[in-house]
C-alpha cells in the first residue's frame, strides 16, 4: 500500500482516532449538508403549501379592513337559497359525471387490457387525445356540436326527421355532466387499466375450468378484482368535476346553472369580497380532503391481487365476433371525447362562419392571422403561458427532486414532514388554492396581484404532487447501493450524486417536468383568479373569447394552444416513452 | 496488530437489537466469513464496517484506530475500503473501463497510469474484451466480474462482500465462489465476506464467523466447525447432524444406556471447574457420516460405542443412502449417512458403530 490515496485515508483515520476526544468543529463539519437543505426546503414549502392555506382559512373569519373575528363571512356565503343551490348542484353534477365516466371507460380499459379487441392503438390515442384537450376546449367543441339551434347534431336531426326540439341540448345539467365527463373519462381509464394489467390470466382460467363463461368471468372475477380501482377512478373524477372551472363557466352560466366554482368566480367580480369567498370554499376543501382520505383506505385494503403487484403470465381473452362491438364502444367514445369536437373545432377555426360547415368559400385563415398579428393579447398570451409554465414546472421538479431524495434516503429525522407537504396540494382544489394565494400573496405587504411571480407561485404549488410523485419514484429506482458503491471508493455523497445518481435519473425527471409543463400550460381554474391585465395566460384568453362568443377566433385560438401542448406532448413521446403522461402516479 | 477489530460493537434498530456486543479481529490478508441466517445482523455489522451504519456501542478499529464509535464515524469514502453489493451496483450510465477507473480517477492516478491497472485488472477478471460496454449488455457473471475488478483495482485496505452470488444461478455462484477465493490468492487483501451459504463460506474463507440473533457463536476454520461444533446452533447450521440429550455424571457422559467417558469425546465439557460429582444436562453431536451401520456386531470396535437398533426410514440422495435408525430397547433415534452401495431394507436389524472422538459435547 503506497498510493497517496492510502497516505490520505490514513491520515483522516488518524484524526479520528480515541472518538471521545473528537473536537466540536469536526463534528460540525460531519453534519450531513442535507440538514441544511432540508431547512430552506422546510421555508419553501411553508410559503407555497402552508401560508397560502392557512391565510385562506383565517381570511374566512376575519372582517373586511378591521380583520376582526366574525362569522359573517360564513353567513354570507350560506345565507342565500342561490349560493345552496350551487354546492347541491356541484355535488349532483360530480356523482353524474363519475358514473358517466365509470360507464365509458371500465369496458374500455378491460378490452384493451383482457382482450383481443382490434385497434388497441387507436383506444390510446383516443384516450391521450383526451387527456390532452383542455377540458374548456371541449366544452366549446360541443357547443359547435349541439348548442340547441345551430349545433350540428341538432341541425342534422331536425333535417333528417323534421323534429322541433334539438335531439342533445349541450345547455343543460345532463348536457354538462356529459362534456364533463367525456374529459374526465381518461383518469378511470388509467386507473382500472393499470389494476387489471396486474390480474393474472390464472386468475380467470381458475374461474373458466369451473365452468364460468368469458362474461360470468369478467362480472365475477375479473372486474371485482378491480373494485378498488374503479371507485378510486370515481372518486378522482367527481373531485375533478366539483373542482373544474371552465366548462361549467362556459356551459353552465348561459344555461343558468350556479355551481360553486362559477359561484366563487362571482364572488370575485368587482367588489372582490375574497374573505366570503375563502368561507364558500371551505366545503370543496373538505370533500376533497375526505374523499382522497377514503380513496386511500380502499387502494390500501388487502387482499386484492392488484395491489400485490404478483404477475403471473397474461393471455389476452378471445371474444370472437364481439371484439367488434368492443372496438365499436371504444371508438364511439373515442369519437365523442376527441374525434368530434376537434374535428368542428378546426373547422371552425378556418371558417368564415362555422355553422355553414366545410365549404370552399367558407374557408379562410382571417381567424388565425387575427390572432397573430393583430390580437393585442393572443402572442403575449402564448408566451406567458409558456414561460410561466417553464419556470413553475423547473421549479416543481427542482423542489420535488430535493424532497424526495432527502425522504426516499431517510437523510434527516423529520424529513416525511417535507414529504407530506410537498404532497398535500393534491388534496387543495386548484380554486381553491388559488384563492388562498390571492388572500395570502395579493394584497400588502406583498403586493403581487398580477404578476408572473404570483402565477408561476401557484402552478409551483399547484403541480407540487406531481413532479413529487415522479422524483420520488424516479429516486426509488435508483438502488442505494449504487451511490454507496461511489462512496466506498472514495466519493463524497455530493459527488455521488452529481456523477451517479443524476444522470440515472435525468430521463424519468424530464417527463416529470414535461408532465408538469403541460398540464400547468393548460391550467385555467387556479390562473383565472390570479392574472392581471399583462400576465394572461392562454386558458385565461379563450375565456375571455368564449365570453365575446367569437366562436372563429375563440377555435382558432385554441388550435394554437392545442399546438404549443402537441409540440411539448411530441417532444416528451420522443424522449421519454408513449405513456409517459399515462402513467398512474 | 490487528487490520480490522471490532471491540463489543452493537446495533439497536428501536427494540430490537440487530447486533449484540461483536468481538472480531482479521489479521492483514486474511478471508473472514460472515455466516448466519438471514436477519442475524451480518450485513447490518458489514456496513458498519463500511461506514454506512453508525454503532451504538463499542468501536471499529483499522491498524488499530478508531474509524467508527457511537457519534463520531469516517465517512466511507475516507476509510480506504472497498465493497461489493448485493446488486452489483455496476452504473449503468458507464461503461466497464469507466466503472473499474472510477476509484483511480479519484486517487488522482495519471490517466495513464489508471488505463494501464484498469486494463491488468480486467484481464485478472477475465473481461479485458468487454471493457468497452454497457453494463445493460453483460450477463449476471459478468457484472459480477466487473463489480470485483472495480473493487480490487483500488488496492483496498479492506474488502467487504455483501452477499455477492446470492443473484447468480447455481453453476455460476460455484464458478465465481473460486474466483473469489484466486483473487484473494492473488492480491491477499483481508477480505470480510457476508453470507448465508455455508458452502459459499467454506469454499473462500479462512474462518468463519457463525452468526445468530446479533451474536457471534463461534470463529473457526471452516472444518473445525464442522468437526468441533461448539454450540447447538453452529452444530445444527453448519452441515446436519444427530443432537442427543446425554448426562454428565463423574467424568462419564451417559444417554441411552450407553457410557462413554469423557475424556474419550472428541472435545472435552467446556465450562472446567465443574465439581466433579455435580451432574448436568448435556447434547452431543453426532454427525451422520460417523454413524457407521453393520449387518452384524462388528468383531473389533476399536473403542467405538456399538448399538443394536432397526432401520426406521430410509431416503436414497443419489450419492449416498439417508437412514433413520431406531435403537432397540432405547428411544434412540439417528440419522446414519451410508454409501450408495451399502442397502439395508427398513425394518431389518444393524448394528450402529460411533467413535467417540466424533461425539462433540455442545453447548
Amino acid at each position: 500500500m503506497t498510493s497517496s490515496a492510502s497516505e490520505a485515508a490514513a491520515s483522516a483515520v488518524a484524526a479520528t482516532a480515541l472518538p471521545r476526544r473528537v473536537p466540536w468543529h469536526t463534528r460540525l463539519a460531519r453534519i450531513e449538508p442535507a440538514s441544511l437543505v432540508w431547512l430552506l426546503l422546510a421555508l419553501v414549502l411553508l410559503l407555497l403549501v402552508a401560508a397560502p392555506l392557512g391565510k385562506l382559512f383565517l381570511v374566512s373569519f376575519e372582517e373586511r379592513g378591521t380583520g376582526a373575528f366574525t362569522l359573517a363571512n360564513y353567513a354570507a356565503a350560506y345565507g342565500r337559497q342561490r349560493y345552496l343551490d350551487a354546492l347541491f348542484n356541484s355535488l349532483r353534477l360530480g356523482l353524474t359525471s363519475a358514473t358517466i365516466a365509470v360507464v365509458l371507460a371500465v369496458p374500455m380499459a378491460w378490452a384493451v387490457s383482457r382482450t383481443d379487441m382490434p385497434g388497441k392503438g387507436l383506444t390510446w390515442a383516443a384516450v391521450l387525445g383526451a387527456f390532452v384537450l383542455p377540458p374548456y376546449l371541449g366544452a366549446v367543441g360541443w357547443i359547435l356540436l349541439a348548442g340547441p339551434n345551430s349545433g350540428f347534431i341538432n341541425v342534422a336531426w331536425r333535417s333528417l326527421t323534421g323534429a322541433t326540439a334539438p335531439l342533445f341540448n349541450v345547455y343543460s345539467f345532463n348536457g354538462l355532466a356529459m362534456v364533463i365527463a367525456l374529459t374526465a373519462f381518461p383518469l378511470v381509464f388509467i386507473f382500472v387499466k393499470s389494476a387489471l394489467d396486474l390480474v393474472s390470466s390464472e386468475m380467470e382460467d381458475a374461474a373458466n375450468i369451473l365452468g364460468a363463461g368469458t362474461w360470468t368471468t369478467m362480472r365475477k372475477v375479473s372486474l371485482p378484482l378491480v373494485w378498488p380501482a374503479i371507485i378510486g377512478g370515481f372518486i378522482i373524477v367527481f373531485l375533478e368535476s366539483i373542482a373544474l372551472f371552465g366548462t361549467p363557466a362556459i356551459i353552465g352560466i348561459p344555461a343558468r346553472i350556479n355551481v360553486v366554482t362559477t359561484q366563487l368566480w362571482q364572488f370575485f367580480e368587482y367588489p372582490v369580497r375574497v374573505e366570503v369567498a375563502a368561507a364558500y370554499a371551505m366545503p370543496l376543501l373538505l370533500i376533497t380532503v375526505a374523499m382522497i382520505g377514503v380513496q386511500k383506505l380502499l387502494l390500501a385494503r388487502k387482499g386484492f391481487v392488484s395491489q400485490t403487484g404478483k404477475g403471473g403470465e397474461r393471455r389476452p381473452i378471445k371474444l370472437g365476433p364481439f371484439r367488434w362491438v368492443m372496438f365499436a364502444w371504444c371508438a364511439g367514445v373515442g369519437l365523442l371525447a376527441v374525434g368530434l369536437p376537434l374535428s368542428v373545432l378546426l373547422q371552425a377555426s378556418f371558417a368564415k362562419a362555422w355553422g355553414r360547415g366545410l365549404a370552399f368559400d367558407n374557408l379562410t385563415l382571417r381567424n388565425y392571422r387575427l390572432l397573430i398579428f393583430e390580437h393585442e393579447m393572443a402572442m403575449t398570451s402564448i408566451w406567458n403561458t409558456v414561460w410561466f409554465s417553464a419556470v413553475a414546472a423547473t421549479a416543481a421538479v427542482a423542489i420535488a427532486l430535493l424532497v424526495a431524495y432527502i425522504v426516499t434516503r431517510r437523510l434527516v429525522p423529520m424529513g416525511d414532514v417535507l414529504g407530506f407537504m410537498a404532497m398535500a396540494p393534491f388534496v387543495i382544489p386548484g380554486i381553491v388554492m388559488a384563492i388562498g394565494f390571492y388572500a395570502a400573496y395579493a394584497g400588502p405587504p406583498l403586493s403581487l396581484y398580477g404578476t408572473a411571480l404570483l402565477i408561476i407561485l401557484a402552478f409551483t404549488a399547484r403541480f407540487l404532487p406531481i413532479a413529487y410523485a415522479n422524483a420520488g419514484a424516479a429516486i426509488r429506482a435508483v438502488h442505494p447501493e449504487m451511490e454507496e458503491a461511489a462512496r466506498i471508493l472514495g466519493s463524497g455523497r455530493l459527488r455521488a450524486i452529481s456523477v451517479i445518481t443524476a444522470p440515472l435519473v435525468k430521463k424519468a425527471l424530464l417527463g416529470g417536468w414535461l408532465l408538469v409543463f403541460i398540464v400547468a400550460s393548460r391550467e385555467l381554474s387556479a390562473a383565472i383568479f390570479l392574472v392581471g391585465p399583462r400576465t394572461r395566460t392562454m386558458s385565461v384568453l379563450l375565456y375571455d373569447l368564449s365570453e365575446a362568443g367569437n366562436f372563429e377566433v375563440l377555435a382558432a385560438f385554441g388550435g394554437l394552444l392545442l399546438l404549443v401542448t402537441m409540440v411539448f406532448v411530441v417532444i416528451g413521446m420522443k424522449l421519454v416513452g408513449r405513456d409517459f403522461m399515462l402513467r398512474r402516479t | 496488530m490487528a487490520r480490522l477489530s471490532l471491540h463489543k460493537v452493537s446495533k439497536r434498530y428501536g427494540a430490537l437489537t440487530v447486533v449484540d456486543s461483536l468481538d472480531l479481529a482479521l489479521e492483514e490478508g486474511e478471508f473472514v466469513s460472515l455466516l448466519g441466517p438471514s436477519g442475524c445482523g451480518k450485513t447490518t455489522t458489514l456496513r458498519m464496517l463500511a461506514g454506512f451504519v453508525d454503532p451504538d456501542a463499542g468501536s471499529i478499529a483499522l491498524d488499530g484506530q478508531v474509524i467508527s464509535a457511537p457519534g463520531s464515524v469516517l465517512p466511507p469514502e475516507r476509510r480506504g475500503m472497498s465493497m461489493i453489493f448485493q446488486s452489483y451496483a455496476i452504473w449503468p450510465n458507464m461503461t466497464v473501463a469507466e466503472n473499474v477507473a472510477f476509484g483511480l480517477k479519484l486517487r488522482k492516478l495519471s490517466a495513464e497510469e489508471t488505463r494501464r491497472r484498469v486494463g491488468e485488472i480486467l484481464e485478472v477478471v477475465q473481461m479485458g474484451a468487454l471493457a468497452g460496454r454497457y453494463p445493460s449488455e453483460l450477463s449476471g457473471g459478468q457484472q459480477q466480474r466487473v463489480a470485483l475488478a472495480r473493487a480490487i483495482v483500488v488496492k483496498p485496505r479492506v474488502l467487504l462482500l455483501d452477499e455477492p452470488l446470492s443473484n447468480l444461478d447455481a453453476n455460476l455462484r460455484e464458478e465465481m465462489r473460486f474466483e473469489i477465493r484466486r483473487l484473494h490468492d492473488e492480491f491477499r487483501i483481508t477480505t470480510v465476506y457476508v453470507t448465508h451459504d455455508q458452502a459459499e463460506a467454506m469454499a473462500t474463507s479462512d474462518r468463519i464467523a457463525v452468526m445468530n440473533a446479533g451474536r457471534i457463536e463461534q470463529v473457526d476454520a471452516p472444518h473445525l466447525l464442522y468437526t468441533r461444533p461448539r454450540t447447538r446452533f453452529v452444530a445444527g447450521f453448519i452441515g446436519r447432524t444427530n443432537l442427543i440429550e446425554a448426562e454428565l455424571r463423574d467424568n462419564t457422559v451417559g444417554f441411552d444406556g450407553v457410557a462413554v467417558p469423557a475424556d474419550a469425546l472428541g472435545a472435552q465439557p467446556s465450562q472446567g471447574a465443574q465439581p466433579s460429582d455435580a451432574h448436568r444436562a448435556v447434547l452431543i453431536s453426532i454427525r451422520p457420516q460417523s454413524v457407521m451401520l453393520h449387518r452384524a456386531p462388528p468383531a473389533v470396535a476399536n473403542g467405538s460405542v456399538v448399538v443394536p437398533g432397526r432401520i426406521s426410514q430410509r431416503v436414497f440422495l443419489g450419492e449416498s443412502w439417508d437412514y433413520v435408525v431406531s435403537g432397540e430397547a432405547t428411544g434412540l433415534k439417528l440419522r446414519a449417512a451410508a454409501p450408495a452401495s451399502d442397502v439395508h431394507e427398513v425394518g431389518t436389524q444393524v448394528w450402529m458403530a460411533v467413535d467417540p472422538r466424533h461425539m462433540v459435547i455442545v453447548d
